[in-house]
């Protein structure tokens, strides 16, 4: 065995040993994403069966266009850069400034709470609702699920925000900050998907 | 002061939550928002379930973390629970034995249950005819493979798992031991939901839910789609949990090749159901909101694909097959060496095994479909992966057998169960290739050929490792020993029974009967009188065994810490484990399964002494 390998062992033996702590609760996220990423890859495979069954995509007997590009894409935009300011969070406290840290992540937020605002707008534009045929199942379950992903993302990061301010985040313990960068960049990568099939391609 | 946190303030939690939720939806109804009776019962339940996890006190601590107040380190230490206070079963406590406990109980009472489900089944298909009605048959039916999947699901990896997984690595607890709890307290309103459908009118479609009699059935099927997504939740929080105490948390020496096999079993199980279940989560979801919603994914009359939910949902449900199996035949394999006094016959080997069939276990499951009516090109590869599955499966059973073979055995219950085993899943491996093969799946399709198949498997594997299971670490777990005598009645009696009634059941499938109907053709009366006679000695020898278990925790004799003279760690701790399980992390030095260099005595209390210029391992 390595000598780094025994390191970690003997970190993971250590009761509540904070590094270990930390890298457990890393590593519990990592795995809890890919059971997320599974649960849009069945979602995402309804969608391409569905519209492989239907010959025209939007189907006839829903007879409208797809929606419009232009919101989403200014969507797309916002949780782009969201996922920045997230990451420039989490360099803000591994170098130990805490007032850029609740900054970049007060800008993450504004950025989310924007990318809901709009898609709301957009549920109520539509012009067709969760009962109208294939697509309306699957665009607003797809979208759905996504948006409530965002919504936990930042309930996630005001928790950590609050934190940061009373001061329980500090350089030397920052584990809830990348749990949350993770999380947010996973959401931003699924929206990703969400956008080229459902409104591009 | 407030009432603590406990059963009590959950059941309240969950009436009211279930109150305010199907409340709120009723009231709705008056200023005109008219709410269909499933979307009341859903979100009446999603409240409830809530409320009830309030209660119990699952949210305590992420409530304080989340609004960073600080966090009490004296509560923090008493979530812990007392060791030897018998309330902490009945509390939302962190310890991962009292939780493994927690399951296992849980486990049997839901065997029990389902148990009795299945001997109203064979008392309406003792005689030609119909002694209930044709729905309540259905509903019976359906809630007996519902609960016993639940049983297969966790009862291995929840129970045995949770209580051994941390102090076979050399762990204090799993990685996340209020996650775990929190795993675990999902439960029990999931199930009690199951227990209580036939007052919402009961189930048709069995455990599998397939669209479209899973949308039109009344509200008893919606129960068990909600109860079903509950406890997917809850096994996935749990793999999480599993998986992370493996890869991190192992005590200085522990390598990954030196893991007891039953932990590989479990790492592997745990990885299926990391990946699979959410997927069929998503399925069930999907079927919900066609339910409650409106949608239309599986309303073939909409657009909607009914084929697509059987491929979603097989490709968790095969896995899960495997997640039922493979926990029992790691408890099999821990088991074998140590009344074999031998080394586990190629353990690397076996490892690999049980990384194939996990890898392998997702590329077959359309064979559940060749009658559905799906693309025919995919009936060949399909077929072809469920033959190659049956390889890594031998190797696991040639590996069990590799080391019962010139072995000094001793004919201890558990040994018996392993016995048991070995013969149940051959008969159950055998029969598969049948259906496997497409033109013999086509003919044997939906018939007893199957129920005979499957019970074969799935109580060979998992209900045969987890008695042999339950018998070996009973004294672990209790710090008492069983009843030897009356363990070797239960097995000898339930295995007798088990076979008598499920043998013939192959030859009811190929002479047409078919599964999940009521009545039958009358000339297959005699035999079915008989496999339904055998059917309710199962019941009776498992009444054995309940006697046994209850008895001897209360009364047995006081167990040795090591009493099968066993190598793995969990038996180099006195029984049962103090809290945090070791005095001091041990270090580990060699494999767990150093039977015979030099010969360790099979006799409890005596220490073996290094041979005189025989290198150590």
């Amino acid at each position: 065995m390595s000598a780094e390998a025994t390191a970690r062992h003997d970190m993971g033996a250590a009761a509540g040993d904070h590094a270990a702590e930390s890298g457990n609760m890393l590593f519990g996220v990592k795995l809890g994403i890919a059971s997320e990423v599974m649960l849009f890859a069945a979602l995402f495979a309804a969608y391409f069966v569905i519209r492989a069954d239907s010959g025209s995509w939007p189907p006839e007997s829903f007879g409208g266009e797809r929606p419009e590009i232009l919101l989403p894409g200014i969507n797309t935009l916002l949780l782009l850069s969201s996922s920045v300011t997230m990451q420039l969070a989490v360099r803000a406290v591994q170098r130990g400034g805490g007032r850029h840290l609740l900054r970049w992540l007060g800008a993450t937020i504004v950025l989310g709470l924007a990318f809901l605002s709009i898609q709301g707008y957009e549920y109520a534009n539509n012009g067709f609702g969760l009962r109208d045929g294939t697509f309306g199942s699957i665009f607003y379950t797809l979208t759905g699920f996504h948006g409530f992903h965002v919504l936990a993302g930042l309930a996630f990061i005001a928790i950590v925000t609050n934190r940061a301010r009373v001061g329980l985040v500090t350089p030397a313990r920052h584990t809830a900050v990348e749990a949350a960068s993770y999380y947010w960049h996973f959401v931003d990568v699924v929206w990703l998907f969400l956008f080229s099939t459902l409104y591009v391609l | 002061m407030m009432v603590r946190p406990g059963l009590t303030r959950a059941v309240a939690g969950a009436v009211l939550g279930g109150a305010v939720g199907a409340g709120g939806l009723l009231a709705a109804g008056a200023i005109g928002i008219k709410a269909e009776p499933g979307q009341i019962l859903g979100l009446g339940y999603l409240f409830a379930l809530f409320g009830f996890l309030l209660g119990i006190g699952a949210f305590r601590f992420w409530l304080t973390w989340a609004t960073a107040r600080p966090i009490d380190a004296e509560e923090e230490h008493a979530w812990h629970g007392t060791a030897g206070d018998w309330r902490r079963y009945f509390r939302f406590t962190t310890d991962h034995k009292v939780i493994g406990v927690q399951y296992l109980v849980t486990a049997f009472a839901l065997f029990v249950t389902a148990g009795s489900a299945a001997m109203l089944m064979r008392f309406e298909l003792a005689q030609p005819g119909l002694a209930f009605d044709k729905e309540v048959y259905n509903t019976i039916m359906s809630t007996h493979g519902a609960m016993m999947i639940t049983v297969a699901l966790v009862s291995i990896i929840g129970g045995l798992g949770n209580y051994l997984v941390p102090i076979m690595v050399g762990a204090r607890d799993m990685a996340f031991p209020k996650a775990n709890a929190l795993s675990y307290w999902m439960l029990p309103l999931a199930v009690l939901l199951v227990a209580i459908n036939p007052l919402l009118g009961g189930f048709d479609s069995g455990w599998t839910a397939y669209p479209p009699l899973s949308q039109q059935a009344n509200l008893g099927q919606q129960a068990y789609i909600m109860a079903f997504v509950t406890v997917g939740f809850s096994s996935i929080l749990s793999s999480i949990n599993f998986l992370t105490t493996v890869f991190r948390m192992r005590a200085p020496g522990m390598s990954l090749m030196r893991m007891p096999i039953l932990v590989w079993a479990l790492t592997v199980t745990a990885t299926l159901g990391l990946i699979a279940t959410s997927v069929v989560a998503g399925a069930f979801t999907m079927l919900l909101f066609d339910r409650v919603l409106g949608t239309s994914f599986f309303r073939a009359t909409r657009g909607g694909d009914v084929i697509l939910f059987q491929h979603l949902f097989w490709f968790y449900s095969h896995p899960a097959v495997y997640i039922m199996a493979v926990p029992g035949l790691g408890a099999v394999l821990e088991i074998v060496p140590v009344f074999a006094r031998k080394p586990l016959f190629a353990y690397p080997l076996a490892v690999l095994a049980f990384v194939m069939i996990g890898v392998l276990s997702f590329m077959v499951w359309a064979h559940h479909m060749f009658v559905s009516g799906m693309a025919t090109f995919f009936h060949i590869p399909i077929m072809l992966t469920t033959e190659l599955i049956s390889v890594p499966t031998g190797v696991v059973f040639l590996t069990a057998l590799g080391t019962i073979w010139m072995g000094r055995i001793r004919f201890k219950t558990p040994m018996l169960w392993v016995f048991g085993f070995l013969w149940a899943f051959l008969i159950g491996g055998i029969t598969g290739v049948y259906l496997a093969d497409v033109p013999t799946d086509i003919v044997l399709s939906d018939t007893f050929f199957v129920v005979a198949h499957f019970h074969y498997t799935i109580i060979g594997a998992t209900i045969y490792g987890l008695f042999a299971g339950t018998y070996y670490w009973f004294p672990k777990i209790t710090g008492r020993m069983y009843d030897e005598r009356l363990g070797k009645i239960h097995f000898w009696w339930f295995t007798i029974a088990f076979n008598l009634a499920f043998l013939p059941m192959f030859w009811l499938g190929i002479e047409g009967m078919r599964r999940r109907v009521a009545d039958y053709p009358p000339e297959l009366g005699p035999v079915n009188l008989f496999v339904s006679l055998m059917a309710f000695n199962i019941a009776l020898s498992v009444a054995v065994f309940l006697y046994n278990m209850v008895r001897s925790w209360q009364h047995g004799p006081r167990a040795e810490a090591n009493p099968w003279n066993a190598q793995t760690l969990e038996w180099q701790t006195s029984s049962p484990p103090p809290i945090e399980n070791f005095e001091h992390i041990p270090v580990v030095t060699g494999t767990p399964y150093r039977y015979g260099s030099p010969p360790i005595p099979a006799s409890p209390g005596t220490v073996a002494a290094p041979a005189p210029g025989h290198p150590q391992p």
